[in-house]
């Protein structure tokens, strides 16, 4: 297997007039979990599609474990594991039926399969309700089975698209546990496309965002957050009046400020640009006590590259 | 190929009967068996054994079954949000297709093949006042074989209409469209026909023995089986499936 899971140069794809995906260039190291991050209708799913050879790209390519997804889509198919938008289990079987098709899908040996079968669903907690009609389950259970059924024949590459969504948190959580426990143990990559922030930063080695069909941004986490985060500080003291704060909005230097439990939350335009922030302050009667300077979080990146404020 | 075609076929087969495993599915099923292989033969006497017309009523029965069941095949799995996931697997086009295709002939030829033992129970138990009456080994080659090649008919035609139909329903609209055209179209044609030819055709028929019309229609069969089938597969497009 190539040291790189997939590999893309100038993906594009277009619908008439609509461009869903636009001159892509990413690479993902093999074994890790890329966290690929947008918004409804950013382009993740047709990407998910192109790199499946599903699609067929309207320029560009893409090479997934060293196989062309044009002229040897049939070989992608064959390595890799899948949980799209839906989960695509048929309701009217049971969990156990379901898996025993996806098995007899990927060949898995007969004398592996029932062994594989049990493995998964004991580790995801669902082997006593196996002979349950999936339709009789909740979404959090047939989330956790189509996991499985990505899972089952031990591909070294998996795409799941959005797998917690429409969720509710403690069920999110631990599909999140589960999933990264399971890839790390079977060694797989995986390539997650989601839009919940904070589960790409706990789980994701490198992250993607894409808006209106274009990579915008790539990095690992910290990355990310180093060279996209805002220099917000947070200024401890006494004296932050209207008008101190009317004077700093006014400032040419100052992106952005706001009050927040008494105390001061202040965005430089550019990093540096914090002292002289400060001296006007005392200069305008505030007693400074402490200046911290602010993490950034993954929504601080992803919201400065879409150039809107998060929700308070 | 030939263990994804039943590998296919086996989750087709599993979905049909849980399909029908209910009250009513079951309630339909025995109602279908006991009109076939009960009412009808008990109605006809002996002529559900010996007239030549039984050949062709066992052709075109399947037909009729077949189109309930295959509307299903891709506009069910669209409906249900299973076919991309299919898609993205590993299978075969040609496998995905066949698979359905398999499926459905096999439980509808099954079902077929079950009420004609049926129909030979109901007749020798109300008709038989000369010893056992059985089909002679002839008519049941040309049973079997007629209403297999009508149910591939059905079968091939069901999944040609369902890989493009948006929702089942509108798949199962299409197909009675196209019975009743297969229906009818026939007779059209044989009314549309100059008078001699209509002579010709009708002296043809009434001097031809059962086995050659037999031959004929199974020979008719096969071609427009192949034909859909091959139409069928250049149809199937993943990209199309996938954007539909």
């Amino acid at each position: 297997m190539s040291a790189c899971a997939i590999r893309t140069e100038g993906l594009t794809r277009t619908f008439g007039s609509i461009t869903a995906v636009s001159d892509l260039t990413l690479e993902v190291e093999a074994g890790t979990v890329f966290g690929f991050i947008g918004q409804s209708g950013a382009g993740k799913t047709t990407t998910i599609r192109l790199l499946l050879g599903l699609l067929e790209p309207s320029r560009g390519r893409a090479e997934v474990l060293g196989f062309d997804t044009r002229g040897q889509a049939d070989k992608v198919r064959d390595c890799t594991g899948v949980l799209l938008e839906h989960s695509g289990l048929c309701e009217r079987l049971s969990a156990w039926d379901n898996l025993q098709f996806y098995a007899r899908v990927w060949r898995l040996p007969v004398s592996e399969r029932w062994d594989r079968i049990r493995e998964l669903l004991d580790r995801l907690e669902l082997w006593e309700r196996k002979d349950e009609t999936v339709a009789e389950w909740s979404r959090g259970m047939r989330q956790k089975l189509a996991v499985a059924r990505a899972l089952l024949h031990r591909p070294p590459l998996v795409f799941l698209d959005e797998p917690t969504s429409g969720l509710d948190p403690v069920a999110a959580a631990a599909l999140r546990d589960d999933l990264a426990v399971l890839a790390r143990n079977d060694g797989t990559t995986v390539f997650l496309t989601t839009h919940n922030l904070a589960e790409a930063e706990k789980i994701c080695d490198r992250i993607g965002i894409i808006a209106n069909g274009e990579l915008k941004a790539i990095g690992t986490p910290e990355e990310l957050r180093r060279q996209l985060g805002s220099a917000r500080v947070r200024i401890v003291g006494r004296g932050f009046s209207e008008q101190v704060l009317a004077l700093l909005r006014a400032h040419p230097d100052v992106r952005s400020v706001a009050r927040e439990n008494g105390h001061l939350v202040l965005e430089p335009n550019r990093p540096g640009r914090v002292a002289p922030l400060v001296s006007i302050l005392v200069g305008s009667g505030v007693q400074v006590e402490e200046v911290h300077p602010m993490r950034s979080t993954l929504e601080d990146v992803f919201f400065s590259i879409l150039g809107e404020e998060p929700a308070a | 190929m030939i263990r994804d075609i039943w590998t296919v076929a086996w989750r087709e087969g599993k979905e049909l009967f849980s399909r029908d495993g209910g009250l009513s599915g079951k309630l339909g099923l025995l109602i279908f068996a006991a009109f076939v292989g009960v009412f009808l033969p008990w109605q006809l006497g002996r002529a559900w054994i010996e007239a030549p017309w039984v050949t062709f009523f066992w052709a075109w029965m399947p037909l009729f079954l077949v189109t309930a069941v295959t509307a299903d095949a891709f506009a069910g799995e669209r409906e249900r949000h299973t076919l991309e996931t299919l898609l993205a697997s590993r299978l075969p086009d040609s496998a995905i297709l066949l698979g359905k295709v398999v499926a459905t002939v096999l439980y509808v030829w099954g079902l077929t093949l079950i009420c004609m033992p049926l129909g030979l129970v109901t007749i020798n138990l109300t008709h038989a006042e000369s010893g056992l009456l059985l089909y002679s080994a002839s008519t049941l080659v040309s049973l079997a074989g007629l209403s297999l090649l009508a149910t591939v008919l059905g079968s091939a035609t069901g999944v040609l209409v369902s890989l493009r139909a948006a929702s089942v329903r509108v798949a199962q609209q299409n197909l009675s469209m196209i019975s009743m055209v297969l229906a009818f179209v026939p007779v059209i044609i044989f009314q549309a026909l100059p008078l001699p030819w209509r002579a010709k055709v009708l002296t043809y028929f009434m001097g031809a023995s059962i086995s050659e019309v037999v031959v004929l229609l199974a020979t008719l069969l096969a071609a427009l089986d192949i034909t859909l089938l091959l139409i069928a597969m250049g149809r199937f497009r993943r990209d199309r499936l996938v954007l539909d």
